[in-house]
């Protein structure tokens, strides 16, 4: 049930002709027999359809999901593709910096997320948004402006604000699902149990940041563009109609490494570490630059400070 | 009826402190009061701290002491010739190539001190003028870093992304803006 | 054994009726095929087949499924009246009012399911099967006020239909608590929906004290005007005793309802515009639209003109009284109510969207045709469980309890004649 195989037919235009009728008829066939499923699916799919929440496993129940998943993906994807469940580590606050003094604009960061955390291309998920906004105007995110392009950035008379999920401390996300599938890991991080998820997007309604995306459409990448390192909680490929969100590369950062937006950023704006360790790049950042968080007024308390390091 | 609201009014107090409430800020940054990592690497002045890749030499230039080991230094503001693809943006006009070169020794740099240091360790040299980007590189916080945040970390040094003879940062051409709603189908 | 008869019954007073009544339930089949169809073709596409983006996450499903809530919600809280002015056709109002509610609910809850993203895991909600979020997630409390408010009117109409049908009185000590507890748990169901939207500071148009409020004088306003054009059919088709007084108070109780509902958004209005903050935006989107983009406020106006002819209808009680104006009045009510829940309210929610992102949502065809359908549903359910209920509140079809006793083979039921709703 979770990893349905992808339609056949491509997701035709609004228009319709006698062919996408005759498609839409089809696919309506296909509808009613996916709601009838759960008595006629394969021992695997029913499996999938009763799964537990992921706090609910015990270590046996755990290794079994994680092997199903990782040997549907691998079936799906051609290749080997792992699915890991690495806990928080004990004494690790994860937080993050980002200097707006720095930053160009010029997406990088976008686009290697898209490919460390297997995003769907088609429909198109981004889980960084860069926000134009004019150097006059200060922070102002309602009149910012997301879909700028230029030959080159950054543009005279303009700043930019990337923008993605701020893991926060009280985060409205969390509070308002209805199901308990996105919770806030020992580390900081918020995740999604994308199994449990029912797609209801009460969290999108809630996230101040827009920090949360949902699988519209069937979820499509290329076999080989597949990141084939993956985490439960991170970036395994998402089934449709689920709701997925940044988790500061959980898969890479419980594994020592950085974020990948923050190694790919050519101008260095992105900072990352342990808030509690006194002695890393954040907490720097934190007690020698002035910082701001990103609607501070609504109480979210963000772990993703601003700042300005001139 | 008196008691019952009462119980309505403490049942709603903590409805609401329950989904609500506690918005102390930051904690965690109490957790090692009046440390101020500033300090942390201030001294460490030792280059294998700050693993760096190897400079970025235009091809075929290094050493320089291929071609200049005979020539006699010149101290004339000029035409470069050989190097005239250089053309420098760097602070007040009367820089020239002595500030930093080393004039006996080209495959050298040299500080104000008069002492030598590789172009391997240039951030010393830029460090001079620069201290508080200094500061902020060797604590990881200006420039990129690579590796591990809790760990091994990759340095780039300063001419990795600042051009030396014109270190304003070059634009980019940005990757594609992200389709709009309408435009996902 | 009873009860048995009592479905084989209905069965066959549902399945018998005059030509208009087999025309109607012909053209609520058609539009629930349309959005069976619509519905298939979103189950194998994805919600991608929706206008719904990740800028407007939710829209026109979420935005009937609000405006079914106040119906649900309104139309059991007529009972109130019904008591304190002892109108004679009580039951009936009960009756109808408990089974509006019913076909509500029933909109509501396949609103929610068309809506979500994966329906079959619908059971991770349901408390100690799933992970029920209380005391945190609103929805998670509108989910279980939903249920138990539907339950509740499905009992209670039952209750009273099937002790029409062994002509019976109801039982008082039954009936009565529980139809006093619902007027409570109706005015809870809207609050709750209200809170929804209520309790997200992230969506300033709707982080208001006066949401609530607003979606209880608004419910009040739309749920009597449907009452209000049932029970004229009724009296009408179904010889029902419904005197005019009646539908005169429902009338001006709807004209105090809409002078709340007016009231309360005059607040608001005043709020935004006087104090002039960021937070404006929202509203002028509404009103005047920003920045070139303004697909919905020809209907923000439309609304606000329906409502207040309404209330001016409603108000004076020449147009009252007169059934032409009172029916004009009852369905401008309808209809500024409806684009207020369904468009006016959800949509500027989201326009421009937390980073300033301004999409201009309008209804995909599969969302037309798929609320088509359900309203199909919801219409299908009520008329036929009104079919029932009319023809045991006639008297037309019950069973003489002593009789069955004595001829226990013997069907007992008296003649379901055709024709009613």
């Amino acid at each position: 049930m979770t990893e349905h195989p992808k339609t056949e037919a491509p997701l035709s235009s609004p228009a319709e002709s006698p062919e996408e009728a005759a498609a839409t008829r089809r696919h309506f066939l296909q509808g009613m027999a996916a709601t009838a499923f759960v008595a006629a699916c394969s021992p695997l799919e029913r499996e999938a359809f009763f799964q537990r929440h992921f706090k609910e496993l015990n270590k046996d129940e755990l290794a079994r999901v994680l092997a199903r998943l990782s040997q549907g993906y691998s079936e799906r994807f051609h290749k080997q593709v792992t699915v890991s469940a690495e806990p928080a580590a004990s004494g690790v606050l994860f937080g993050y910096a980002l200097d707006l003094s720095r930053c160009i604009g010029c997406r990088r960061c976008v686009y290697a997320c898209v490919e460390e955390n297997n995003q769907s291309r088609d429909p198109q998920i981004h889980w960084i948004t860069v926000l134009e906004m004019e150097k006059a105007g200060g922070v102002d995110v309602m009149h910012a402006n997301a879909y700028y392009d230029a030959d080159e950035v950054p543009r005279p008379g303009h700043f930019y604000m990337p923008v993605q999920c701020q893991q926060c401390e009280h985060p409205p996300c969390v509070k308002v699902c209805p199901v308990q599938a996105t919770w806030q890991d020992a580390d900081g991080i918020v995740v999604v149990d994308y199994n449990w998820c029912i797609g209801c997007r009460c969290c999108m309604s809630a996230c101040p940041y827009g920090a949360r995306h949902f699988n519209w459409g069937e979820p499509t990448i290329a076999d080989a563009e597949v990141n084939p390192e993956t985490h439960y909680l991170g970036n395994r490929p998402r089934p449709r109609g689920v709701v997925e969100k940044c988790t500061f590369c959980v898969q890479r950062v419980r594994n020592g490494r950085y974020p990948a937006c923050v190694e790919v950023c050519p101008v260095g704006a992105r900072k990352f570490g342990n808030l509690l360790d006194p002695t890393s790049e954040v907490r720097y950042v934190i007690e020698n630059k002035r910082v701001f968080i990103l609607k501070e007024e609504l109480g979210t308390s963000p772990k993703f400070f601003y700042f300005y390091g001139v | 009826m008196h008691r019952l609201s009462v119980l309505v009014a403490f049942g709603l107090f903590v409805w609401v402190s329950a989904c609500g409430g506690n918005h102390e800020r930051a904690a965690y940054l109490r957790t090692a009061p009046g440390v101020a990592p500033s300090g942390a690497r201030e001294d460490a002045a030792d280059a294998k701290d700050f693993p760096v890749p190897p400079p970025p030499f235009s091809e075929g230039v290094f050493p320089c002491s291929q071609c200049h080991a005979d020539m006699t230094p010149d101290l004339e503001v000029r035409d470069l010739g050989e190097h005239d693809g250089i053309e420098l943006h760097h602070g007040p006009r009367d820089r020239w190539c002595f500030d930093c070169h080393n004039p006996d020794n080209r495959d050298m740099l040299r500080l104000a001190s008069g002492r030598l240091v590789p172009f391997s360790e240039s951030y010393r040299l830029c460090g001079q003028c620069h201290g508080d980007k200094y500061r902020d590189w060797r604590m990881g916080v200006h420039g990129k870093r690579s590796g591990e945040w809790n760990g091994k970390k990759q340095y780039l040094l300063c001419a990795h992304c600042h051009n030396p003879h014109a270190p304003r940062f070059k634009p980019l051409a940005p990757l594609p803006p992200p389709k709009r709603p309408d435009e996902i189908l | 054994m009873l009860f048995y008869k009592f479905f084989l019954g209905s069965l066959r007073i549902v399945t018998h009726g005059g030509k208009a009544y087999f025309a109607w339930l012909a053209f609520l089949f058609l539009i629930i095929g349309v959005g069976v169809l619509g519905y298939g073709e979103q189950l194998s596409h994805g919600l991608i087949r929706t206008h719904m983006r990740d800028q407007v996450s939710w829209a026109f499903y979420i935005g009937n499924f609000t405006f079914l809530v106040g119906v649900a919600a309104a139309a059991v809280v007529l009972v109130i009246p019904a008591y304190i002015y002892h109108w004679p056709p009580i039951k009936e109002i009960v009756v109808l009012g408990e089974l509006l509610a019913v076909s509500a609910i029933t909109m509501c809850l396949l609103f929610v399911t068309v809506d979500i993203g994966r329906p079959e895991r619908f059971w991770h909600m349901i408390p100690f099967l799933g992970r029920w979020n209380v005391p945190s997630s609103l929805l998670a409390w509108d989910v279980l006020v939903l249920n138990l408010y539907y339950i509740l009117n499905f009992v209670i109409a039952t209750h009273i239909v099937y002790r029409g049908f062994t002509r019976r009185e109801y039982s008082k000590s039954f009936a009565l608590p529980l139809i006093l507890f619902s007027v409570p748990l109706a005015v809870s169901i809207h609050t709750v929906t209200a809170f929804v939207y209520n309790g997200l500071p992230a969506r300033p148009f709707w982080n208001s004290a006066i949401l609530a409020p607003r979606f209880l004088a608004s419910a009040f306003c739309s749920g009597p005007a449907i009452m209000l054009v049932m029970l004229q059919l009724l009296r009408k088709y179904a010889r029902l005793d419904i005197k005019d007084e009646a539908i005169w108070k429902i009338a001006e109780l709807m004209a105090y309802a809409m002078f709340l509902n007016l009231f309360l958004f005059g607040a608001e209005i005043f709020r935004e515009y006087y104090s002039a903050t960021e937070h404006l935006l929202f509203t002028e989107y509404l009103f005047v639209g920003i920045r070139g983009h303004n697909a919905i406020v020809p209907f923000a106006w439309l609304s606000l003109f329906c409502s207040i002819v309404a209330f001016l209808l409603f108000l004076v009680p020449a147009t009252r009284k007169n059934p032409v104006t009172l029916n004009i009045g009852a369905f401008l009510i309808y209809a500024g109510v409806y684009i207020e829940k369904g468009i006016a309210l959800v949509i500027p929610g989201f326009t421009p969207s937390t980073l300033g992102d301004i999409y201009e949502y309008g209804p995909s065809r599969v969302e037309v045709m798929v609320t088509i359908g359900i309203y199909g549903v919801g219409f299908l359910l009520f008329t036929l469980m009104v079919k029932v209920a009319t023809a045991i509140m006639r008297g037309e079809f019950h069973v003489d309890v002593e009789a069955s006793l004595r001829q226990p083979g013997i069907s007992p039921i008296a003649g379901a004649a055709p024709g009613g709703s």
